[in-house]
């Protein structure tokens, strides 16, 4: 049976077809990196993604920080992965780099922030809260 | 007014001008600043929290916050000039730039102003869609502003009209956050997105897409109520007795970008009708002297790794331009005809090798891209497949230039 697939690794978006009988994978072609092969085999025993999303940040200067996921996760786990990752909430400083996750429902990636967000300054804060009473 | 005197003066902090900016330092121009109207640089990447940035660069798969944050901090150590919640908002072509600050008006006089403004999405004033005015209609990169920098969800069911890279990265994140995708809809019969985001954004998640579709009308008296779909033919016009409606609250615009040259024009920079960019040398320099434009603000990029490369390159001739070394004159058109979507550098001197950028205009499978002087082939590269969706980067050698006539560029 032949199977086609679209590399999703990098933006050259490697057309592929892959040959295969029962279990077994009997040919790759189209493929202009070794990381295209990788990626059909991948998806036909696992099929993994990457997921990004962001956190509330809690007295930040802006309302979020970016996060997402270190290592692709299982493609059928995208939606927990979400739910989990929502209900953190972080409270200003925050890194890029900081872990806010470790090893997300023992799927072997961590939730890592991507975007450095600093403590939203005094005055602004006052200044909302006149607002808002 | 106190004029104040600066080597470079760079219009804009994103990637484009944060690379040109550590190229000037690094080739020893100190007397530099960064112009930049939002609170912060790093530009449209702050909001690009999806991954795939830097593959080229840095080898490895980061968000686009992650891909910024390298140069904001190498700026920082390097000490560079940058001020922030500053909109220039005049610039002429002697290179004097007005910027509106908080600390009131600032006039620069510069030796060398570098365009890296970006680009801004065209809206539905553009495409002109017609029916009623209601809340709800948004481009995608306002959408993706609101999700991801000011925490405000949009809507609950989404039709998206257009596949250009925002929409389909849209469709995943609207998804993912729990909205409803109905439809991308888009008017040519191939997508304008990358191959590899119509697969992740919209496959992985059962999203539909329709070729040769377009939005014929808009329903909703405050809020967006419900969109009429139409097929249309191969010129573009919608075909009777094929109106699907779709209900929906939000209607999503990824319909294009346009470089953002508001300003060039003022200081008489000649726009490319078909980039919407400045018209540049081999140098990224414009038809005004000393005015140089890269990044999106000059033709609009698929990856940033490309517009952090081409800012450098920019970076490096503008350092020439100030220490006063005179480069080589561009004097050989680069033209194309319709097989070609655009071309960059539109002049090139031929005493050096050059970078060619270029689209195609349609999709096609075992092309070539063939550069001619006259009769003669100079230059031809082979493709297992050419898409608009990808900006292709082409090296021409100088051993290859055989006059100084006019090179032609085509789709063979
Ligand atoms: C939604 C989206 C998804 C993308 N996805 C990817 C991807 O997955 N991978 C990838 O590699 N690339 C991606 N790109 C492309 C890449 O991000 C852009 O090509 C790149 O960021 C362009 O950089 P730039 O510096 O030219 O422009 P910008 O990043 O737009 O920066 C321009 C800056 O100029 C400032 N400015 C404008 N006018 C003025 C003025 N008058 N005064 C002062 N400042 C001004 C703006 O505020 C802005 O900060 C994506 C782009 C978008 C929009």
């Amino acid at each position: 049976m032949k199977r086609e697939f679209t590399c999703i690794v990098c933006p050259n978006s490697c057309e592929l077809v892959a040959e295969i009988e029962g279990k077994e994978i009997k040919s790759i072609e189209g493929a202009l990196c070794k990381r295209g092969d990788e990626y059909v085999v991948q998806e036909i025993k696992d099929p993994k993604r990457t997921i990004a999303t962001s956190v509330k940040v809690i007295d930040g200067e802006i309302p979020l920080a970016s996060v997402r996921t270190t290592k692709p996760i299982p493609k059928d786990k995208i939606f927990e992965v979400m739910e989990e990752i929502k209900k953190v909430k972080v409270q200003a400083p925050v890194q890029i780099n900081q872990v806010i996750i470790e090893n997300v429902l023992n799927l072997g990636s961590d939730i890592i922030i991507t975007k450095s967000v600093g403590i939203q300054k005094c005055i602004e804060r006052v200044n909302k809260e006149v607002v808002a009473s | 007014m106190n004029i104040i005197k600066k080597d470079a003066v760079i219009l804009g902090g994103g990637p484009a001008g944060l690379a040109a900016a550590l190229k000037l330092k690094e080739k020893g121009i100190d007397n530099i600043i960064i112009l930049e109207r939002e609170k912060k640089t790093g530009g449209i990447l702050r909001q690009c929290i999806h991954d795939g940035f830097g593959i080229v660069r840095f080898k490895e798969a980061l968000s686009g916050p992650e891909y910024a944050d390298r140069f904001v901090q190498e700026v920082q150590r390097q000490n560079i000039e940058v001020q922030t919640e500053a909109t220039v908002i005049g610039l002429t072509n002697d290179k004097i730039v007005t910027a509106a600050t908080k600390e009131g008006l600032k006039k620069y006089q510069a030796k060398v102003v570098i365009l890296t403004m970006g680009c801004r999405e065209r809206t539905r004033g553009a495409i002109s869609i017609p029916g009623t005015r209601p809340a709800g209609v948004y481009t995608a990169g306002v959408a993706q502003s609101y999700i991801n920098l000011k925490n405000i969800m949009i809507g609950k069911k989404v039709v998206i009209l257009g596949s250009g890279d925002i929409g389909l990265i849209m469709a995943r994140r609207l998804t993912l956050e729990g909205a409803e995708v109905l439809a991308v809809i888009e008017k040519q019969p191939y997508p304008s997105g990358l191959p590899r985001n119509i697969e992740q954004c919209l496959n992985d998640y059962n999203i539909p897409l329709y070729l040769s579709h377009t939005v014929t009308n808009i329903q909703g008296k405050e809020r967006l109520e419900s969109v009429t779909v139409s097929k249309v033919d191969e010129k573009g016009q919608a075909i009777e007795g094929t109106e699907k409606e779709y209900n929906c609250d939000t209607l999503i615009l990824s319909v294009g970008l346009i470089p953002e040259n508001e300003l060039s024009l003022q200081a008489g920079v000649e726009l490319h009708p078909r980039t919407k960019g400045p018209i540049v040398d081999e140098n990224l320099q414009t038809n005004v002297e000393g005015i140089y434009a890269a990044g999106n603000v000059l033709h609009v990029h698929d990856l940033v790794d490309f517009v952090s490369i081409e800012g450098e390159k920019l970076a490096e001739s503008a350092a020439k331009y100030i220490k006063g070394e005179k480069g080589y004159e561009s004097i050989i058109p680069v033209t194309t005809d319709h097989t070609i979507n655009n071309v960059v550098p539109q002049k090139i001197s031929g005493e050096q090798d050059v970078e060619i950028s270029l689209r195609v205009s349609k999709p096609s499978k075992d092309g070539q891209i063939i550069m001619q002087q006259g009769n003669k082939v100079i230059m031809m590269k082979k493709f297992k497949k050419l898409n608009p969706a990808e900006m292709i980067h082409i090296k021409l050698k100088k051993e290859e230039i055989q006059s100084k006539e006019e090179i032609k560029v085509v789709v063979g």
